[in-house]
């Protein structure tokens, strides 16, 4: 019962890493029906900005809140730049064009950004220098809490109530919802189309910027392929919580964690990419619109 | 290689076979010349060429024509390869025919083999597509992305096809005849199938899937059988790909090889069997240009320069080389195909 636990607490951790990108693809495809495949690299960009910036800042030598704190500001600045000259110059361009042409897009930004950050941080694994002093291992009645995972824990949970918060109590977070529901009639009702979608990548880039430094801290090892994996199951984890759902997306992310966590701890470690997929496939089948997600009719 | 196509349409079944049969026979013969003409290096390009050519007019009749985006065909082509290579390192490779000369022998198999290997690759193609290509396109995208790595992460699993060692001793079966033949054969049927009504009603899903259902298509139907076939020509071009290289590994099949085809497909322009003949024809022939630069530079600027090429695509031209459009349909070779259908065909709107 005690290991079972242990592996629950694991996977909740693991989840709340998940839910920080889940929640950007969520938004997206909220807004834009688009799956934003380069949402994963942008994650991985976001953990090489807080190890150039841990190095820049020499953080490394300090440890403590302040240096997680500016690493993590470093990262999500990057990461929703980035987030943002994505969607001005290769999205919306093709923002009339068929579906297809704007996926193959993505995947295209995608693979550039994994090849090119091949090229310019090199394909050898760095080493994420520690940001936070961990400090003793927490027990509780036999199960192990990490100090670390607690605190990737905190931070995650912080992200997404602010999250929610933006979303559901500020101007911005209302013209969001809005422009989900139909671009045509936002823009009727004075509501910048363009600017609110481009908010809304910015967003979620920082969000996948916070989840790299987060990664970054747990398992210490970066590279730029790392994305692709971890990017694909925080999607898979939208579509099970309901795509276009926050609530959802959270949910399905830390669901995920947690039999990700069982599998490797009770079955084989090598199937845990396979899981990720066909825990996708029984929900598409099942239950298309995922655990919380609203059906929506297609009209001709 | 295409250019009897103009006169195929609207051909007797006749005609049909007669071409095929004679297109067959001159790659037989045109085989060991090429073979002994050109050096290993470009032998070996011309060999990836045309099988990546089969490859991507099997996942333009997916991607292109039917309008369904497939991003596991590597995954495919896996299984086509395993299937074939295991059958010719366990059985085939240790039996011959009674009366018949070795090579003729050898080469019935080798064909039994690919074909167990393409309708391996079919069967799993019909498994995965039933259920889910009722999926909208975003959706397909990802689960036939997912299961390619399935697909791969099994194979590195099953200890009999040597797992993560990898599969060596392959027998070296594959000749340049084989290669174009299949590849021909592909085209044709491709070009085939498109004149017929399953090949409208593939069309009719890509355009409109509502409309075409109203019109008494049946969508999921139409897309699972593009699937079928896509997926039987995927895997027949992997036991080609095995039995030339010799040895096979899963890390062969990952997702990148899934996205050089797609790249083909879309710069060759989604929906052309021609566009994606002569896109595998170029980008194999791009990949070996640049191998200098990356010796050069030690670095591999391939994947760079192909997704910079996809947006670049994407954004200014997204048609890619020919559109919809084949060979066939531009004005140096209308004048021909117009006289070809005054002679042959004069119903020329059959559909």
């Amino acid at each position: 019962m005690v290991e079972f636990l242990q592996h629950v607490i694991n996977g909740l951790g693991l989840g709340s890493i998940y839910a920080l990108i889940a929640l950007g693809y969520t938004m997206v495809f909220g807004i834009l029906q688009l799956i934003n495949f380069a949402h994963s690299d942008v994650y991985m960009i976001g953990a090489f900005a807080g190890y150039y910036a841990s190095r820049y800042f020499g953080l490394a030598d300090s440890p403590g809140l302040l240096s997680l704190l500016i690493a993590l500001g470093c990262a999500m600045g990057a990461c929703g730049a980035l987030g943002f000259t994505i969607e001005r110059f290769a999205y919306r361009p093709l923002r009339k064009a068929p579906r297809i042409n704007v996926l193959i897009t993505a995947i295209g930004v995608s693979l550039l950004l994994e090849f090119g950050g091949q090229i310019v941080f090199g394909a050898d694994p760095k080493f994420f220098p520690t940001l936070y002093s961990a400090g003793n291992t927490l027990v509780f009645g036999g199960v192990q809490i990490e100090p670390i995972q607690l605190l990737v824990f905190v931070v995650s949970v912080l992200l997404m109530v602010a999250l929610r918060f933006i979303i559901f109590k500020t101007k911005a977070g209302r013209a969001m919802r809005a422009v989900s529901f139909s671009h045509t009639n936002a823009a009727l009702m004075g509501i910048p189309v363009d600017r609110t979608i481009s908010f809304t990548f910015i967003l979620g880039s920082a969000l996948a910027g916070a989840a790299g430094i987060l990664v970054g801290l747990t398992y210490p090892k970066i590279d730029p392929l790392m994305g692709v994996m971890f990017g694909l199951k925080a999607f898979v984890a939208a579509v099970v919580g309901g795509i276009g759902n926050v609530t959802g997306a959270v949910l399905g992310a830390l669901l995920m964690g947690v039999a990700e966590t069982m599998v490797i701890a009770y079955w084989a470690p090598t199937y845990r990419d396979a899981l990720a997929f066909s825990l996708l496939i029984l929900i598409l089948l099942f239950k298309p619109s995922g655990l919380l997600g609203s059906h929506r009719m297609e009209k001709v | 290689m295409i250019a009897p196509q103009s006169k195929l349409e609207g051909s007797s079944m006749y005609r049909g076979a007669s071409i095929f049969l004679a297109g067959i026979v001159v790659f037989a013969i045109l085989s060991p010349l090429v073979t002994s003409a050109l050096p290993a290096y470009y032998s070996a390009i011309v060999a990836y060429a045309g099988i990546n050519v089969t490859l991507a007019v099997s996942l333009n009749l997916v991607l292109g024509i039917t309008g369904q985006f497939s991003m596991g065909h590597a995954g495919f082509m896996a299984v086509g390869a395993y299937v074939s290579s295991y059958l010719s390192l366990t059985v085939f490779n240790h039996i011959q025919i009674v009366g018949l000369p070795l090579e003729v022998s050898q080469n019935l198999f080798f064909a039994v083999s690919l074909y167990i290997g393409g309708l391996a690759s079919a069967g799993l193609g019909y498994v995965v597509g039933l259920p889910t290509l009722r999926l909208r396109g975003d959706y397909l995208a990802i689960v036939t992305l997912g299961f390619g790595e399935i697909i791969r992460v099994v194979l590195l699993n099953i200890d009999v096809v040597g797992a993560a060692r990898g599969l060596p001793g392959i027998p070296r079966w594959t000749s340049f005849g084989w290669i174009y033949a299949i590849a021909f054969v592909s085209v044709l049927t491709v070009r085939r199938l498109m004149n017929s009504a399953h090949g409208r009603a593939f069309l009719a899903v890509r355009e409109d899937e509502i409309a075409a259902e109203a019109m008494g298509v049946n969508a999921t139907r139409v897309k699972v059988t593009a699937f079928v076939i896509s997926s039987f020509f995927a895997g027949v071009a992997g036991g080609l790909f095995a039995h030339y290289l010799t040895y096979l590994n899963p890390a062969i099949f990952d997702f990148n090889r899934s996205f050089e085809i797609i790249i083909m497909v879309v710069l060759g322009g989604m929906g052309s069997t021609s566009g994606a003949l002569v896109a595998a024809l170029f980008l194999t022939g791009l990949r070996e240009f640049l191998r200098p630069l990356q010796e050069i530079t030690k670095l591999d600027f391939r994947m760079v320069i192909y997704s910079i090429l996809l947006i670049v695509l994407m954004l200014t031209r997204p048609n890619g080389f020919f559109g919809t459009r084949e060979i066939s349909d531009f004005n140096l070779f209308r004048r021909f195909k117009r006289n070809a259908l005054k002679v042959n065909n004069p119903g020329e709107n059959h559909v």
